[in-house]
């Protein structure tokens, strides 16, 4: 790992966005997610590292309760918000995920034009009044996610015909637009070239000033290169939490250690 | 480790791999039975295609000729004296002459026209000239009149069919060997049709009567038309389509979208799919003992098809909605629920527009299968000899009696007069070119709509 530039970084701020004690996540008969705690902070990016299968995608969607769409999905434990139990009876889940905005693997634009696109969240969650404010928020939000310059003359035109690198733009501007406090991505990179990688994580940098990001991936380097926390999961559980700089140089458990050091995973 | 093995590929002269160039035997006997297989493919396709023409050309062939009809076009006095014998052109007074009279007129109207072109009628009574004559010719007059007395007294240059047996005999269905084995046509009538063709007095014209007449009975075959059967079978689709789309769209939603996995579901599943291969004949079955028997619905009636055909079709439209459904791709509903769109608003604004295409194709082949259904029209009396029109369908035409085209194609096949056989074929053309269409619009609507994607 010693081609990585690693810069110490500070971890600005301390407020904690999200607690989860004791996760228990079920796959049917398989128990996927292992008693996992973990602390997410507020104008952080968390990074979750470590080989597939080991139930950091998994732990991801307990977040914003994508879980609840998979019928033999079952969690326990507890997960808060801001305080808040987002598991409780009185917590409706799409109310929940206009507050924590997701990114998927895949870009996943809808084959709408490319302002529908941003503008279909404010819509539905009713964030603007009249067709100036939703403008205001489309561009915004295509600004914040870094594509407005590319898309502005061509608005009308459809999502999906964008490149590869343009869409996830478009599917992390789509997520902001509802103004969630929470953003998390899903391996948001993993179908992008290096050339998209790099303009997202650029992308992720400056939104850790208005959320919290929480970002799953397998490039170490990522991880290494976006995140001010990094969580290690292997075989289901919550191996290793800590300082990102902290986790790629002086990791405290062996098995993180092997696994940066690919051996492995 | 990669750059050595370029560097140096491994290389073993001392023992010689086989020759490329050489096909071993097992690569010969896979060649060998991929080309068999070719082969099969080729022949089985080649048959299909040869009994789907041998098929389309005795349609056609029988057919085609019903398109046309052997017309009369003379010259003919409306006799005010013998069709208004009271003089006051009051229609209730002028009904009172009934067909018989303008057969007369007719009749005479016609020899003296033949007298006037100097065509001889040699060997030919003057009833076998009357008997050129279609029944339903002198009705159509009688309408015409009614409708305008003003005709009245006026010579008019009118056309007429002519009976079922000249008619065949310009189609080359009878000839002259066969007239003399049949007592309605004499072999010296026919040479006078020869010469009615030759003077231009008879000929054969496009016969739209095919496609608007109601039917009509044995004795005037010629006068037949597929025009009931046209407005009951569109009746049964408008209907079908109405009722089907909103029922089997929201019942696919609900199964594949909404319903939890568990036995019960399962067991509609398993249900549905049964449904769809239930004979449609037990639709007949089942529409007669509930629509009929039960409910008291008028028999023969489009609703009642049309409530047959509905159930007949559901499964299916469920079966081809719900592959539709499931082909809108998971990631589109991810995104949308991740930007918390409700399960409601995630199926009307994503999943629904996405699969729309298949929803409209699927519900088009179903429409066109129900048009083409026969089995249960039959129990429900819809083979039945109607010869007025529907009312319009905001007039209780619905209700009405009519039959549908593919029965009508049914009852005309059984019928002994040989008119009714070419009539038979016709009409399949006419569900042909129907069911082509509706395919052909299916195609459409699918390229239309996946362009948008």
């Amino acid at each position: 790992m010693d081609d990585q530039l690693m810069t110490e970084r500070l971890v600005d701020a301390q407020d904690i966005k999200i607690t989860a004690r004791g996760v228990q996540v079920y796959y049917g008969e398989k128990h996927a997610l292992k008693d996992v705690d973990v602390d997410i902070l507020t104008n952080t990016v968390t990074a979750f590292i470590g080989p597939s299968g080991c139930g950091k995608s998994t732990f991801l969607r307990c977040l914003n309760r994508m879980n609840d769409t998979v019928a033999i999905a079952r969690v326990e434990g507890d997960i808060r918000i801001d305080g808040e139990d987002i598991y409780d009876s009185r917590v409706d889940p799409v109310q929940l995920r206009a507050k924590v905005g997701m990114v998927f693997q895949k870009p996943n634009p809808f084959p709408k034009s490319i302002y529908d696109n941003v503008a279909y969240g404010p819509k539905i969650h009713g964030l603007a009044r009249t067709k100036a404010d939703l403008d205001g928020i489309v561009e915004e939000s295509l600004r914040k996610a870094a594509l407005w310059n590319e898309v502005k003359d061509r608005l009308k035109e459809s999502g999906t015909g964008l490149s590869g690198g343009q869409q996830q733009r478009l599917c992390i501007a789509r997520a902001i637009a509802t103004g969630p406090e929470v953003l998390l991505m899903d391996e948001p990179c993993s179908a992008l070239d290096p050339i998209a990688t790099a303009q997202v994580e650029e992308l992720i940098d400056e939104l850790r000033e208005k959320f919290s990001v929480v970002i799953v991936t397998h490039s170490m380097q990522q991880a290494a290169r976006v995140s001010q926390k990094t969580a290690f999961f292997h075989l289901g559980n919550l191996v290793e939490y800590g300082n990102t700089s902290k986790i790629f140089t002086n990791p405290d458990d062996p098995r993180t250690e092997s696994y940066i050091t690919g051996r492995i995973g | 480790m990669t750059d050595a093995a370029a560097a140096n590929p491994p290389q073993n002269p001392a023992k010689p791999s086989s020759s490329l160039l050489k096909q071993t035997d097992r690569m010969k006997q896979r060649n060998a039975a991929e080309a068999r297989f070719k082969y099969y493919g080729i022949v089985a396709i080649c048959v299909s295609l040869s009994v789907l023409f041998i098929m389309l050309w005795t349609i056609f062939s029988d057919g085609l000729s019903a398109f046309r009809q052997a017309t009369f076009s003379f010259t003919v006095t409306l006799d005010a004296e013998r069709l208004d014998p009271d003089g006051n052109r009051q229609r209730d007074e002028m009904m009172r002459v009934t067909t018989i009279g303008y057969t007369g007129l007719l009749n005479d109207n016609l020899i003296a026209y033949l007298g006037e072109r100097g065509i001889s009628t040699e060997g030919v009574t003057d009833k076998e000239i009357a008997a050129f004559i279609s029944r339903d010719t002198p009705a159509r007059l009688r309408h015409m009149v009614i409708a305008d007395p003003s005709l009245l007294g006026q010579t008019i240059r009118f056309e007429g069919y002519a009976t079922g047996r000249i008619d065949g005999y310009l189609k080359g269905r009878v000839t002259r060997e066969i007239a003399l084995l049949d007592v309605n046509i004499s072999v010296a009538q026919l040479d006078l049709a020869d010469r009615m063709v030759d003077d231009g007095l008879l000929s054969l014209k496009f016969n739209w009567g095919f496609l608007t007449n109601p039917d009509a009975s044995d004795q005037r075959p010629e006068a037949s038309g597929l025009g009931v059967a046209m407005i009951g079978s569109a009746y049964m689709m408008l209907l079908v389509a109405i009722m089907v789309l909103p029922l089997g769209v929201s019942a696919s939603i609900y199964l594949e979208e909404f319903a939890p996995k568990n036995r019960w579901t399962d067991l509609i599943e398993v249900n549905i799919s049964n449904l769809a291969a239930v004979p449609s004949i037990v639709y007949g079955i089942l529409g007669l003992a509930i629509f009929i028997n039960f409910a008291q619905f008028p028999q023969s009636s489009p609703l009642v098809g049309a409530l047959v055909l509905t159930l007949m079709t559901l499964p299916t439209i469920i079966i081809a909605t719900r592959a539709a459904i499931r082909a809108v791709p998971p990631s589109i509903r991810d995104a949308a629920m991740g930007v918390g769109a409700s399960k409601m608003q995630v199926v009307f604004h994503h999943v629904l527009p996405l699969a729309a295409p298949g929803i409209l194709t699927g519900t088009i082949l179903g429409l066109a299968s129900a048009l083409g259904e026969t089995a249960p029209l039959l129990l429900i009396g819809m083979v039945a000899f109607v010869a007025n029109y529907p009312a319009g369908p905001f007039d209780g035409g619905i209700l009405d009696p009519a039959t549908a085209l593919p029965v009508q194609v049914y009852s005309w096949a059984s019928r002994a007069d040989p008119a009714f056989i070419e009539r038979s074929a016709g009409a399949i053309i006419v569900l042909l070119a129907f069911l082509l269409i509706m395919n052909i619009l299916a195609i459409v609507l699918r390229r239309r709509f996946e362009r948008r994607w």
